[in-house]
């Protein structure tokens, strides 16, 4: 405390400033590592990036596999596809929990609690246990290789009806009694009041199912292996596994499956960070 | 596994996924994985909290660059790493060839593969942790070290003393949340290794991925699906009392 008025105090100071900085800057460097190594090898002419020892600023960058991944391989397909199954789904599983929370936050019927600590139980039940019955009753509907199969089993989300309904509960209910006397239903209520109302937790909620739709991989290597409802995680690995020889090409190929996700948390951070955490689950 | 007629055989498939030596090393390949991963996670998680909880200029920039890895899909990750891992041209094996180090066969290797997908997924998984870290962090008051530092307590002290115990909430739900998770790995072992070299890498979820829908021993697999469940459950219930009755309030 006493040094820091003199010029040898602000020199100390400043000197474990820059030592501090310059120690997070060593583990940015090896967090950055695997991604940087991604996109330059991804630019790469295949001839560089298979040569050893390997460059660290590629002498010659080329769009060449990115523009070969586009074209020859279905990736604008998969791409697709996985946009359909992640938003339809993260659509359904919103609206479903929503109609879900306002019931058990705010009507009164029997069993209500007892049907909601069922509900909330279902979340100690991990995939790996609901995923055989779950493809049998898929295969009995004959949804396999169909969106069906990939967007029905995310509708009914325990996870977002608990997460709503926390939300719902910290909305007074005098904003309630007083639409109902202005003749507001409940139905209306629920979509022109209280949803509107809770934007910030639909939106953490919504960006957190989307990522984990988005990077999905079991259930779809289990239900979705045909070309037309392939998704991005599943068609990455299989070309990966015909493609390994040339790694720029595989490196592009993935560079293109992460950049929409890395896209959106670069442009959303706060909410993507608070999604994460108050899920407190793995994608 | 679609044969039209199904025959009741009691406890069997119980008994016979017991039976195997197969089941047990998966489930050994699974602890090691889990307990490997969870330590080095919560360890590196809490030490980039620590760094990262004071005024800080560039503090969102620390931030984003340790989550970033956490929004990509393990398949892109494990693709990723693949290549950084390989013995050949890998980026690993020339950085210790630089420093003059043994190089590693890393994912080709029975002993090196599991510590090699331990450190990408440390890599992969780290920033969540922190970030939980840091909003436990943020909940402690200031004068608790105030008054601590009043009494001449030293950094160290004021770590193991005040910060450590009055995050152990947080680390009780980090280690359960990551147990719960590592028990049940999948993509990574998918994609990297499919369970080799020499089964060093099967763990619980591939083990039973493969004999439900590789060899279609379904009830087989659904038994293991339980067994497995019986024992996350159980090791669940076990660290939340030990870590439970570790917690001072």
């Amino acid at each position: 405390m006493e040094g820091r008025r003199t010029v040898g105090g602000l020199l100390t100071r400043a000197v474990r400033a820059l030592t501090f900085h310059a120690l997070l800057l060593v583990i940015v460097v090896v967090m950055v590592t695997p991604f940087y190594w991604m996109v330059i090898t991804a630019l790469k002419p295949t001839s560089e990036a298979i040569s050893y020892p390997p460059t660290f600023l590629p002498n010659d960058l080329s769009l060449g596999s990115i523009v070969e991944v586009l074209t020859r391989v279905a990736f604008p397909r998969y791409t697709l596809n996985t946009v359909i199954f992640a938003s339809v789904a993260v659509a359904g599983e919103v609206v479903f929990a929503s109609l879900a929370a306002y019931a058990f936050a705010r009507l009164n019927f029997p069993g209500r609690n007892a049907i909601f600590f069922a509900y909330l139980g279902t979340l100690m039940i991990p995939f790996y246990v609901t995923m055989i019955p779950a493809f049998l009753v898929v295969k009995w509907l004959g949804l396999v290789n169909t969106f069906g199969a990939l967007i029905l089993p995310r509708l009914a989300s325990a996870f977002g009806t608990f997460l709503l309904r926390q939300y719902f509960l910290t909305i007074p209910r005098e904003i309630e009694d007083a639409a109902a006397i202005d003749g507001c239903s409940r139905v209306g209520f629920l979509f022109r009041i209280l949803l509107p109302l809770s934007t910030p937790a639909l939106a953490a909620l919504s960006l957190l199912l989307f990522m984990q739709n988005w990077n999905a991989f079991l259930w779809p290597l289990l239900v979705a292996n045909k070309d037309e409802v392939k998704v991005l995680q599943l068609a990455l690995s299989d070309f990966r596994n015909q493609n390994y020889v040339i790694i720029n090409l595989v490196m592009a190929g993935t560079l293109l499956s992460v950049l929409p996700i890395l896209a959106a948390f670069f442009v959303a951070q706060k909410k993507f960070i608070e999604g994460v955490v108050m899920s407190g689950l793995k994608g | 596994m679609f044969s039209p007629t199904r025959e009741f055989v009691g406890l069997n498939n119980y008994l016979s996924v017991l039976a195997s030596g197969e089941f047990w090393l998966s489930m050994n390949n699974t602890l090691y994985y889990a307990v490997g991963v969870v330590g080095l996670e919560l360890t590196a998680a809490l030490a980039l909290a620590l760094l990262l909880n004071r005024p800080l200029r560039g503090l969102s920039l620390y931030r984003t660059a340790f989550f970033a890895p956490v929004v990509t899909s393990t398949v892109a990750v494990s693709i990723v790493w693949l290549w950084l891992f390989d013995p050949q041209t890998g980026l690993f094996n020339y950085i210790l060839s630089l420093l003059g180090l043994p190089e590693s066969g890393w994912l080709t290797d029975p002993t090196m593969a599991m510590p090699a997908i331990i450190l990408m997924s440390t890599w992969h998984q780290a920033g969540y942790y922190m970030v939980i870290y840091l909003a436990g962090l943020q909940a402690i008051p200031r004068e608790f070290y105030d008054a601590a530092k009043v009494d001449g307590a030293g950094r160290w002290t004021l770590f193991r003393h005040i910060t450590w115990p009055l995050l152990t909430p947080t680390t009780l739900f980090v280690l359960i949340i990551g147990m719960i998770g590592a028990l049940q790995a999948f993509d990574a072992f998918y994609v990297m290794t499919q369970g080799g070299p020499l089964k060093a890498t099967q763990t619980m979820v591939f083990y039973l991925y493969q004999v439900g829908f590789k060899f279609y021993e379904i009830g087989a697999a659904s038994a293991m699906a339980y067994l497995l469940f019986v024992v996350i459950f159980t090791l669940t219930i076990i660290q939340w009392k030990v870590v439970g009755r570790l917690v001072d309030f």
